[in-house]
């Protein structure tokens, strides 16, 4: 502990639980109070992310550890900044701040502590890409937890409340399976610290590895609940589309947290350390990654719905970044995470985006329509006479909207110019550069499900784009507020930052991915070499 | 005692599962709440059960490994069953809530149609 700088790696934590409670406290009057201190508090987040991706990206400090209380290393409850975890928190302020601003102009005032709930949800989200510790791991994803099942059902309602009762339970049963493995790893283990446990892999003794792996496995699982891969991730679609739009945004990073998880986890404990048990459950996360690209495929072609379709975009994004990572290529996990960075961000533009769209449309156009369409009816009010004159004036809240969609569909549909593209690139040219002499089966597959979801995708938001802008058009033009278009232009400009500075973030991410893929630099940083003792577990 | 600690590990799991899969939102909390006690035993038990050990090696003594009773387990479980309680209370005011609103206590919302 040297000065402020080291204690800079807590503050993502202690932020949003300051600004949070305080706003509990103030209560829900005083307004313009209370928006104030949440802006601050997220512009202060966005401000101090930034400095920590400096500071992890910075030379000779590749690895920061933060050690409460500075008890001794095996002792400590750590918080470890590397690039992964820099890069994360940073896109949790970005997104955090994003959702705020945009839900400042109407839906903070949809139900009570709107305001409150968002800190404590960026605080979860922070402490659980932070956190070096597996329980303390458990408790951020509780936290983070609490706060979105109160987020989720903001604003109330029938739909809300009943996707939320299913959302609650499946996480419930997820925290459950979550203690189940840690605690069998803690058993065989010794250890609940990231580090000491990768450190202590190659020491564990055959008999028990079944036991680590079981543990392991069930720890995994929690995580892909959360991630959403198919077959435990049914219930994502319908609480995202149920969500307010605010929070469908602050939401669909959630389901990044697990993945993040899985990706250092998995790396950490099966690494080319761990002996017998390397590489454990590699084809396991391939293999569900395209089963759950696969299922959300079919769900964005099969939905009716603007929310549900940016519902099944999240699964689409979560199983090519699980098919990506179960390649255990480091050259593949750098592209993988660059596709994380801009799926974030075209998804979280997108929940805002529909809710602006579907606000001045008739409810049910589009399922009417569709209908129509599959059953070849034409509509009553097709008679020419009704129709608007060609040359009619598009309005001026329409074109922004019509220019936002067009960019998140070619974000999430991964066509050039924008950072969706170069996302598939840097995910599939070191996967055929890996495969020397003949393409493996699995990698065609994973070739395949990528070209063809993003196929898919294009043709919904086609489909549905076409839908919301040109046949059934709003009764009226919707009133948008600059408050709302603002995030949605700068998630948006973000996006096509990350295209224009491809160079430098690939750089980022590739060796983000390389010192995940080498976690010695990660261990020795968090247990320093003359204090790791890998004594033996009675 | 290791026996009869799996055993109602087992039957604690067996029963939240079958109780989580009904229909009413009653059985799933109370399978919910079943299921946690089991976990709740199952972390317990990875310490090792041991009667009558300490769980700090007394001052200046020589520790003895076996005769010590591992405390982290314990210390987990505080915070799981804390956690677990917390979120269970926050599940049963959103089923009270579905309730009022849906006006049945089906997990669905509504009646399956027969």
């Amino acid at each position: 502990m040297t000065g402020w700088v080291d204690h800079l790696v807590i503050a993502p934590v202690v932020l949003p639980l300051l600004a949070g409670t305080l706003l509990i406290l103030l209560g829900e009057r005083r307004r313009a109070l209370r928006a104030g201190i949440a802006v601050a508090s997220a512009v202060a987040l966005l401000v101090i992310a930034t400095l920590l991706v400096s500071l992890a990206d910075g030379a000779g400090h590749e690895v920061r550890v933060y050690r409460l209380g500075n008890w001794p290393s095996v002792f400590a409850i750590v918080l470890v900044l590397d690039r992964l975890s820099a890069m994360m928190v940073a896109l949790v302020a970005v997104l955090g701040l994003a959702a705020m601003v945009f839900s400042l102009a109407r839906w903070q005032g949809a139900g009570a502590h709107f305001h409150p709930l968002l800190q404590f949800q960026l605080m979860g989200l922070n402490g659980a890409f932070l956190t070096g510790d597996l329980f303390n791991l458990f408790v951020f994803f509780e936290v983070m937890l609490a706060a979105s099942y109160g987020l989720a059902m903001h604003g109330s309602g029938p739909a809300r409340v009943r996707a939320g009762l299913h959302y609650i339970a499946v996480n419930l049963v997820a925290a459950l399976l979550f203690l189940v493995g840690v605690s069998v790893l803690y058993g065989v283990g010794g250890t609940l610290s990231m580090a000491d446990l990768s450190a202590r892999m190659g020491a564990i003794p055959a008999e028990d590895r079944a036991l680590v792996e079981a543990g392991a496995a069930i720890l995994g699982v929690a995580f892909l609940i959360k991630a959403a891969m198919w077959p435990v991730g049914f219930w994502l679609p319908g609480t995202y589309a149920a969500a307010s739009a605010p929070s469908a945004a602050i939401l669909s990073i959630l389901s990044k947290v697990g993945i993040c998880v899985v990706l250092r986890l998995w790396l950490m404990l099966f690494g080319d350390d761990a002996a017998g048990s390397a590489g454990f459950g590699g084809p396991w996360l391939m293999a569900g990654g395209l089963a759950t690209i696969a299922f959300g495929s079919i769900a964005v072609l099969a939905t009716q719905d603007l929310a549900r379709l940016a519902g099944a975009s999240v699964l689409v994004s979560s199983g090519t970044l699980l098919a990506a990572i179960g390649a255990g290529l480091p050259g593949v996990t750098a592209g993988a995470l660059y596709y994380l960075v801009s799926s974030v961000l075209a998804i979280g533009a997108f929940f805002l985006l529909v809710e602006l769209v579907e606000r001045g449309r008739e409810v049910g156009a589009d399922v009417l329509a569709v209908t129509r369409e599959a059953f070849g009816t034409r509509r009553d009010d097709d008679d020419p006479e009704d129709m608007p004159a060609v040359d009619a004036p598009i309005p001026g809240a329409m074109v922004v909207l019509g220019g936002a969609f067009l960019c998140c569909a070619l974000l999430l549909a991964g066509l050039p110019p924008l950072s969706g593209f170069l996302a598939k690139l840097a995910i599939l040219a070191p996967l055929l550069a890996a495969a020397q002499g003949g393409l493996p089966p699995l990698t065609w597959l994973v070739l395949a499900a990528l070209i063809l979801s993003g196929l898919a995708t294009l043709v919904a938001m086609l489909r549905a784009g076409i839908e919301a802008f040109w046949t059934s058009p709003p009764v009226s033009p919707p009133r948008v507020a600059a408050l709302e278009a603002g995030p949605i232009a700068a998630l948006l400009a973000l996006a096509a930052g990350l295209t224009i500075m491809g160079g430098p973030v690939m750089r980022y991410t590739s060796e983000a991915a390389a010192s995940l893929h080498a976690p010695r630099g990660y261990i020795e940083a968090v247990l320093p070499p003359e204090g790791v003792t890998v004594e033996e577990v009675p | 005692m290791e026996l009869i600690v799996a055993l109602g590990i087992g039957v604690l799991t067996g029963s939240g599962v079958w109780l989580l899969l009904r229909p009413r939102t009653f059985q799933v909390i109370i399978g919910l709440s079943l299921l946690s006690y089991a976990v709740n035993l199952f972390i317990f038990s990875t310490g090792g059960l041991k009667t009558g050990q300490p769980p700090i090696l007394p001052p200046g003594g020589e520790g003895n490994l076996l005769e010590y009773a591992d405390p982290l387990p314990q210390a987990l479980v505080l915070t799981a069953i804390v956690i677990s309680f917390a979120t269970t209370a926050l599940f049963l005011v959103v089923l009270l809530a579905a309730r009022g609103l849906t006006g049945t206590d089906h997990v669905d919302g509504r009646e399956r149609e027969r």
